[in-house]
């Protein structure tokens, strides 16, 4: 498929930069830090995971990227550009499963952004029922959402997410809330998907297993607030050597830099 | 207790190793039939249908019965003379005149209703002093009875269609801006992000997310509107009569007990109720079928 990103000359250079980005949030009662000064770029074609333990402000600096808060120091640039609002070239698939909209059939959950974006009806069309053939739901396509699972609900939004065809898709935890057997499933088919097409991906994830799995890159952010510990690349470890030594080895490694064994009983 | 015993036995005697055990599975098609239809009395029983058609004309019968022993058309017509002169009138148009009055009466101020609940929710989104309006006067109009403004109306408008159509206006708006607006509020930050992603911004977000998003609350609200609005009406032209040289259905229902036939009396009523019927088992049924019930959205 076209994906622009792939065909960028450019290629090697940051897609998207992620420039000393302090992020805060309120409460009624306080003013909270979410994350401090974080660094990090993407380059184009690169899955990149977000990891750290609960609270560390992952998901609240990937719903900056998509647009939707605003630092309150450093910037985001995509290609160069700083990153304004939420906009269908980072388009987004939440944790939640009522992220489709339910008075729509699969079918139209994945045209009508497309349609909202001025792509003709009948091109809206052929891309849909291509991006669900590709996440396996054709015999679905006429369904509403209420009459699938959790499992087919995250693949119907990873393909409204994908027929975009966003510079970077995003991914907050997609997941988290599937039971454990389709978890993984839904992990292998995505890095299938992604080695068919090659998209761009952020994926946040407070599992190791899961970023080591999914990911190409992993960011680790130590806990509250926010930092960039370390930048790991996982390219080798995921796919079919998923259960060797060295997968274990690399999880072990991760875990230890995100809870420095000095630390004492942290975890 | 056995089961205690037996499990302390276990634990005293040292544990004998249970073997794997791996077994035969019979595919579905040697199991026969998994699926059997219900026999057809007790599928025509589930039907909530049936049922209810059983009662009313279990309710038919005992009315029939107790008016002819009774024998006091005055006070008591049975179903049969109420029936007949209910078709006597809807032959003779006297009954689909009244009737049009009435639903004509009924759609404008149904209608206008609803548009200043869209305003005044439309406000109610956008800033947080227009919040507070809406729900100051909500209180404080919601639990009022409409009728009990039908003086003041007269006062205002003098007797007339305006006066039957403040008080509608007044019996839809409350219910249908509460609830839309409880609609709006209710739609998840999700699926509002979502629709931020997709590009999405102010009339077009509202258009395309919130409005489908809230539909079965605001469907609610135009159902408890209709609701009041039918109920006031009637019984607003009861006290009303004649306006503008041609009643509506409650005229219909006070002029026949001044005629006292009673018979016809009991006929407007059944207008009434079959009207209410119509609207609220077929039309909000049918729109509730064909949306909130087809996107899984009820009940939520």
């Amino acid at each position: 498929m076209g994906q622009p990103a792939l065909k960028d000359p450019a290629r090697g250079e940051a897609l998207l930069q992620v420039d000393g980005v302090t992020l805060q949030y309120r409460t009624p009662e306080r003013q909270v830090i979410a994350t401090y000064r974080v660094d990090f770029d993407i380059r184009p074609g690169e899955r990149l995971i977000l990891l750290g333990p609960s609270g560390c402000g992952k998901s609240t600096l990937l719903k900056a990227i998509a647009g939707f808060i605003k630092p309150v120091e450093g910037a985001i640039r995509l290609n160069g550009a700083p990153v304004i609002r939420p906009g269908p070239d980072r388009m987004m698939v939440f944790q939640e499963f009522d992220q489709l909209l339910p008075w729509k059939t699969v079918r139209h959950n994945v045209t009508y952004p497309l349609r909202c974006n001025g792509v003709p009806a009948d091109e809206a069309n052929r891309r849909a029922e291509q991006v669900i053939a590709s996440v396996n739901l054709s015999a679905f396509i006429d369904s509403y959402p209420h009459t699938l699972s959790g499992g087919m609900k995250q693949r119907v939004a990873i393909a409204r997410a994908m027929a975009m065809r966003p510079q970077i898709l995003l991914m907050d935890e997609p997941f988290a809330a599937l039971d454990a057997l389709t978890r993984r499933k839904m992990q292998e088919e995505l890095v299938a998907l992604w080695e068919r097409v090659g998209f761009t991906l952020i994926f946040v994830t407070h599992s190791i297993e899961e970023a080591v799995l999914v990911g190409s890159r992993v960011v680790l952010l130590s806990p509250h607030p926010g930092q960039v510990c370390a930048e790991i690349n996982v390219e080798e470890f995921g796919g079919p050597n998923s259960s060797g030594e060295d997968f274990q080895h690399v999880c072990r490694r991760i875990h230890d830099l995100l809870f420095p064994p000095a630390a004492g009983e942290m975890q | 207790m056995n089961a205690m015993e037996a499990g302390q036995q276990a634990d005293a005697a040292p544990r004998a190793k249970r073997p794997d055990s791996i077994r035969k599975v019979v595919p579905a098609s040697e199991i026969g039939a998994i699926e059997v239809p219900l026999p057809w009395t007790q599928r025509i029983w589930n039907s909530s249908l049936f049922r209810r058609a059983v009662i009313l004309i279990v309710l038919a019968v005992i009315w029939e019965g107790y008016g002819r022993w009774l024998d006091n058309p005055l006070s008591f017509p049975t179903l049969s003379e109420t029936l007949t002169s209910l078709w006597t009138d809807i032959a003779n148009g006297q009954i689909p005149d009244r009737l049009q009055v009435t639903l004509r009466i009924l759609l404008m101020g149904y209608g206008l209703g609803i548009v200043l609940a869209a305003v005044l929710t439309t406000l109610a989104v956008s800033t947080r002093i227009a919040t507070d309006l809406l729900s100051t006067l909500t209180a404080m109009f919601n639990p009022m009875p409409a009728i009990a403004l039908l003086p003041l109306a007269l006062l205002w408008f003098g007797l007339g269609v305006p006066s039957l159509i403040f008080v509608i206006v007044h019996s839809v708006l409350w219910a249908v801006a509460l609830n839309t607006h409880a609609g709006f509020l209710a739609v998840s930050t999700t699926l509002r992000m979502a629709g931020q992603t997709f590009g999405l911004r102010g009339l077009r977000l509202v258009t395309g997310i919130l409005i489908p998003a809230a539909f079965p609350a605001i469907l609610s609200g135009l159902k408890i509107g209709w609701a009041f609005a039918w109920r006031t009406l009637v019984a607003a032209e009861l006290v009303f009569g004649v306006s503008a040289g041609q009643g509506g259905l409650g005229w219909y229902i006070f002029e026949k007990r001044n005629l006292l036939e009673t018979s016809g009396v009991f006929a407007g009523l059944i207008t009434v109720m079959i009207v209410g019927l119509f609207v609220e088992g077929v039309i909000f049924q049918t729109i509730e079928r064909l949306t909130v019930r087809r996107w899984g959205m009820h009940g939520g």
